[in-house]
């Protein structure tokens, strides 16, 4: 121990002679009596040591390491402890020849912060053309900016600890990254980027130095690659250069400095200055331009084409929508699950899942439901809650099947179905008991409800005969009994038809029953019966309105879509459009039509439109798209003819017209109709009190203004009861 | 609200003290005063004096003052009463004349003189504002699928707080996530405002009413994300969360929550399930339209006249709104009316118009009866009816002939 802090003392400078024995001797103890090892410590621990230390290394042959020494002339421990320091030990000699060969290689190579000047020079070229051509957009240019402000930085301050090096002269102080640290006086911002470049130069450059490559994507076709950064000591020679002899230290900020050289040096490591001040304002405007590009990206083009020419010439199918309504558990979901199983809509391994699945939950009868019975809910309740939409086709049409909920409670989405119908098909349970539960109940308000929307033409499904065992007297009995209450509610006896089935089983929906107990029907099956549905004329030409329907997410590129089905008039790509009641204008990004992308979209369609230029508050469920050009109008008070079905008084209602739902209040009953003519009865006399059955005008004021015009049909509900249905006037 | 002083004379002339002690205490004070009456209140006046050189210092100073009211404006949900006037007594700082708005407070005295006297509705209110043994606030949450109307049923008022909308994706195939995703974020919107309004973990009812199972679901996610929160208070509070069937989420389906059987078993005797009670009654009667169920200003005082409102079950059912008429006139012929049916021995109910019964009567024109015998008729010569109605409505709303 003793000999070796001789040693070790010998080794030290005469400055460091305060390095007490007691510092030496625990080192020694710790490196196992290396005095090599030992001085490179302590040197490394006493800054002001290490340079002696290391010119003691180099004379002192008759030390351990002095073979070593020989070769190199350079302490290969010292190395070893700053491997991530590499200028440290770099000869000059080797420096100088390094630099001419490597020089106009590190430019070329684009990739490592000294590809960077090179660069430069193009943008300020750019810079120049585009300040010329345009006013400089500095907005938003700042975040970006910063990054390749930093990117400059690396490139000088990989610079600066060359200078050191190369001019031995000075105190090397500590070790590794403390440096750098304290030798730039430079902004605080950069300092982490700073630290992380210097520690560890044989890594990929840190993510923000990925940022300028993005403008550089702008201003070159191949953007450069940081991530090719060779290692340091590649790149510090030719860095070096034109600064060799600067003290970094003698400068008032090292970075000025050699920015002050280059920029002198302009032929040879003068591609760096512009850098600083061309280079960002080049950026700034680059930033400028790819920010209108933005702007400009989502607004769809329009192809201004005739859509109605475009309709004409396309030979697509007849579409249909059609209602399903009845009471609750009538087997309405059940029935269109197996239509869409029969047509092979829905494949086999679908049902099954559904049938395995709906097992579990103890509910097997109602797989064929969750066809069309999505939600979670609906599943563990064994209910319909929403309207379902499905879709099929047969030789001549295609169907759109919208699936009402039965129970009563949800009859404003039922309203909201038969909004968008053309004709009805009225599902009844023919079970003991079930068919005159549901007369009173909601068979008899769903009929009367789609017939207040408009609806002319209705199928009657009596379902479950399979239960009586396909009575044939239980079938005429409930068509007696519903087609005169069909025809008392206002549908003309042609437009009825009644057709035998079984929604479980299948017999009668798109096959023939192959029950011996069934022979007795002879008539067209259902698929046959939906079939005869004449093509409904759609007001194409009038001004575009669209009730929406759902209002959602449509993927990463599309944040908000729409759905619904467009009333009248036609839209294409790049339109405008015009939500009310919030009276926002927004775009049409793109717009699909059973899932595929389309150029246009008419009246009968149902369309999802993916919007642009409007903000998710906006747009509700229930508000109307119309043209700018010819507007839909809010309103808050509304006069409508309806026909009513309880008794009404002036008082609270719920104004309903497809999914628009608006809370309002009858203020006033202006006078009872008479049911043939239209005209007032009863002369001057007020009215109280309109009774069912009667027919009155009435006005209502609403909560709020909505987009309400005539000739709307609206249902008006109170207490959980529809109360009357009419039309604006 | 407290009564500290009552000086009144047999002609009705004098005063009376109150001293109101909870936000509800300003909603009867709005009821109670009315222009052209005499208002003592404490205020703080700033007075403004000018020295001799031109230079103005203000200061603030608190006086009493005594106003000639000429606008009452109340704020139902902050339950602040202002009140404007003309100062009627000189001070130190206050001249006649000027003008002031006092802003009357909680736990300050004010002392009220009526300019006519104080007739016997006035007195009826403030019998009501003094009673003690008053029923609690009960909130209630009304709700459907995307809209929720969170409100306090106090004993007088029906306040809505706060209501909330969001937007739910509606179901889709093979898009069920969305739709659930949705609702469980409407939940808990709904919850966190629930919350910020109304403390769930008191012991009172707490409605929550819906159709279909959106209200269900929702005592479902308060309970779960209780459990998960480990919120003891709210957990041992399960069984005053009460779901109660409504048609819709709309506010005015707060009549079918009040007359469920479920909120009838808890709070039976309120005064808002008895007000609720009658305006029913007479709907059935209207509907049955055997000319025993009769509404509108003229009709019913017609059938006042004819005594048909008296002893065995005939009911005045009359919004308050009608007594807060700015013209004197009008506040005495309502007043006349309730007079002579308690006279009749009918009964006489001042409905409160901030409740929803109360909103469903002032559709009805403020004014309705119930008949001890069927009158036929009462609604002829509306030319005459026209001209008075325009006065029912002190405020001249928008609200027109509507028999």
């Amino acid at each position: 121990m003793r000999l070796g802090t001789i040693a070790v003392r010998e080794a030290l400078p005469p400055t460091a002679a305060y390095v007490t024995d007691k510092e030496i001797q625990e080192p020694l103890w710790h490196y196992y009596y290396d005095v090599e090892k030992s001085v490179a410590y302590l040197v490394s621990k006493h800054t002001p040591k290490l340079k002696m230390a290391k010119k003691e290394n180099v004379k002192v042959k008759g030390n351990v390491q002095g073979s070593r020494n020989d070769e190199c002339s350079n302490p290969f421990s010292v190395k070893d402890f700053f491997g991530d320091m590499p200028w440290l030990n770099i000869p000059l000699g080797r420096q100088a020849t390094f630099i001419a060969p490597l020089y106009p290689r590190g430019g070329l190579l684009g990739g490592s912060p000294d590809g960077v000047p090179k660069m430069s020079k193009l943008q300020v070229l750019a810079a120049a053309r585009k300040k010329k051509a345009q006013e400089q957009k500095s907005s938003g240019s700042t975040l970006v900016e910063a990054p390749m402000a930093n990117l400059t930085l690396d490139s000088s301050k990989s610079r600066e600890p060359k200078a050191g090096s190369s001019s031995r002269g000075f105190p090397q102080r500590k070790r590794k990254d403390s440096n750098p640290h304290e030798k730039a006086p430079t902004p605080v911002k950069r300092e982490s980027s700073k630290a992380e470049s210097q520690d560890s130069p044989m890594e990929t450059p840190p993510p923000d130095q990925a940022e300028p490559s993005a403008f550089a994507n702008t201003m070159f076709s191949t953007p450069p690659k940081p991530a090719q950064q060779p290692d340091s000591f590649f790149t510090l020679p030719y860095n070096a250069t034109p600064i060799a002899n600067t003290d970094p230290f003698a400068g008032p900020s090292p970075d000025d400095v050699v920015m002050a050289a280059q920029s002198k040096a302009s032929g040879k490591g003068g591609k760096g200055p512009p850098k600083t001040n061309g280079e960002k304002r080049a950026e700034q405007i680059a930033n400028g331009v790819e920010a209108l590009k933005m702007d400009d990206t989502p607004r769809a083009r329009s192809k201004n084409l005739d859509v109605l020419a475009e309709f004409e010439k396309a030979e697509t199918k007849n579409a249909a929508n059609f209602v399903v309504i009845g009471h609750v558990d009538a087997g309405k979901s059940t029935l269109m699950g197996r239509l869409l199983y029969d047509l092979k809509v829905v494949d086999q391994r679908t049902i099954d899942r559904y049938k395995r699945e709906a097992e579990k939950m103890g509910k097997s009868s109602f797989a064929l439901a969750w066809v069309l019975d999505q939600g979670s809910e609906e599943r563990a309740r064994g209910v319909t809650i929403d309207i379902a939409t499905n879709k099929f086709e047969t030789a001549k049409t295609a169907f759109t099947i919208l699936d009402a909920p039965g129970h009563r409670d949800f009859i404003p989405n039922m309203i909201a179905g038969a909004s968008q119908a053309d004709f009805a098909v009225l599902v009844i349970d023919a079970s003991t008991g079930s068919f005159e539960s549901g007369l009173k109940g909601q068979t008899k308000e769903h009929a009367l409800l789609v017939r207040s929307m408009g609806v002319q033409r209705i199928i009657t499904a009596i379902n479950k005969l399979d239960t009586v065992s396909w009575s044939q007297e239980r079938f005429d009995e409930i068509r007696t009994q519903i087609s005169s209450f069909l025809t008392t509610a206002g549908f003309l006896a042609k437009n009825l038809a009644f057709i035998p089935c079984s929604g479980l089983h299948g017999d009668f929906i798109a096959r023939r029953s192959t029950e011996e107990a069934a022979k007795w029907y002879t008539g067209p099956t259902l698929v046959e019966e939906l079939d005869n549905s004449e093509p409904v004329h759609r007001a194409l030409t009038k001004p575009l309105r669209l009730t929406i329907s759902d209002v959602f997410r449509g993927g990463i590129q599309n944040p908000l879509s729409i759905s619904g089905r467009i009333e009248a008039g036609s839209l294409q790509n790049g339109d405008a459009l015009l939500i009310q009641p919030a009276s926002q204008k927004c775009f049409i990004k793109a717009l699909e039509i059973d899932n595929a992308a389309v150029d246009w979209a008419v009246a009968g369609q149902n369309v999802v439109i993916h919007l642009s230029g409007i903000e998710e508050q906006y747009v509700k469920v229930g508000d109307v798209v119309s043209s700018p050009a010819s507007p839909i109008r809010n309103v808050k008070e509304l006069v409508c003819k309806v026909l009513a079905f309880e008794v009404l008084v002036p008082m609270s209602v719920e104004v309903i017209r497809g999914r628009l739902s608006v809370a309002g209040r009858i203020v006033g009953i202006l006078g009872v109709l008479d049911k043939g003519t239209g005209e007032v009865v009863g002369g001057k006399k007020k009215v109280r009190v309109v009774k069912p059955g009667q027919l009155a005008r009435v006005k209502v004021e609403l909560e709020r203004g909505v987009p309400l015009e005539a000739p709307g049909r609206v249902v008006l509900r109170s207490g959980g009861e529809t109360v009357a249905a009419g039309l604006l006037e | 609200m407290r009564l500290i002083k009552q000086n009144i004379e047999r002609d009705g002339s004098g005063t009376i003290t109150l001293f109101p002690e909870e936000p509800e205490d300003m909603w009867h004070a709005y009821n109670l005063i009315a222009p052209t009456d005499l208002l003592r209140a404490s205020a703080i006046r700033k007075i403004t004096t000018e020295g001799v050189t031109g230079s103005t210092t203000s200061k603030r100073v608190h006086v009493t003052l005594l106003i000639r009211v000429t606008s009452i404006d109340f704020d139902p949900q902050a339950g602040q009463l202002h009140v404007g006037g003309k100062v009627a007594e000189e001070n130190k700082w206050v001249g006649v004349g000027a003008h002031h708005t006092l802003d009357l407070e909680l736990n300050r005295n004010f002392t009220l003189e009526k300019k006519e006297g104080w007739d016997s509705v006035a007195l009826d209110v403030v019998r009501e504002a003094i009673k003690q043994d008053k029923e609690g606030t009960v909130p209630a949450v009304v709700m459907q699928e995307g809209l929720a109307n969170i409100c306090l049923i106090t004993e007088h008022q029906t306040i809505l707080k706060q209501r909330i909308e969001t937007g739910i994706p509606k179901k889709r195939s093979g898009r069920a996530g969305d739709h659930d995703k949705g609702m469980t974020k409407f939940f808990e919107v709904t919850l966190e405002t629930l919350k910020r309004h109304v403390d769930i973990t008191l012991p009172r009812p707490l409605l929550l009413a819906s159709p279909g199972f959106t209200a269900a679901g929702f005592q479902k996610y308060i309970m779960d994300e209780a459990t998960r929160l480990g919120d003891k208070a709210v957990l041992a509070n399960k069984g005053n969360l009460v779901v109660v069937h409504s048609s819709s989420g709309h506010l005015h389906s707060l009549n079918e929550v009040l007359k469920s059987p479920e909120v009838l078993t808890k709070l039976k005797d309120t005064k808002y399930s008895k007000e609720t009670r009658f305006m029913d009654d007479f709907m059935t009667l209207l509907r049955k339209d055997d000319g025993r169920a009769w509404y509108g200003p003229t009709e019913v005082e017609k059938a006042v006249e004819k005594g048909a409102v008296g002893r065995g079950g005939g009911v005045l059912l009359i919004s308050n709104a009608l007594f807060r008429s700015q013209e004197i006139g009008t506040r005495k012929r309502w007043v006349t009316l309730v007079d002579k049916v308690k006279e009749d021995g009918g009964e006489a109910r001042i409905l409160s118009s901030d409740h929803e019964s109360g909103v469903r009567l002032e559709g009805l024109g403020g004014i309705a009866a119930i008949l001890t015998f069927p009158l036929e008729d009462l609604d002829e010569d509306e030319d005459e009816e026209q001209d008075e109605e325009k006065e029912v409505f002190p405020n001249g709303t928008k609200q027109e002939s509507i028999i």
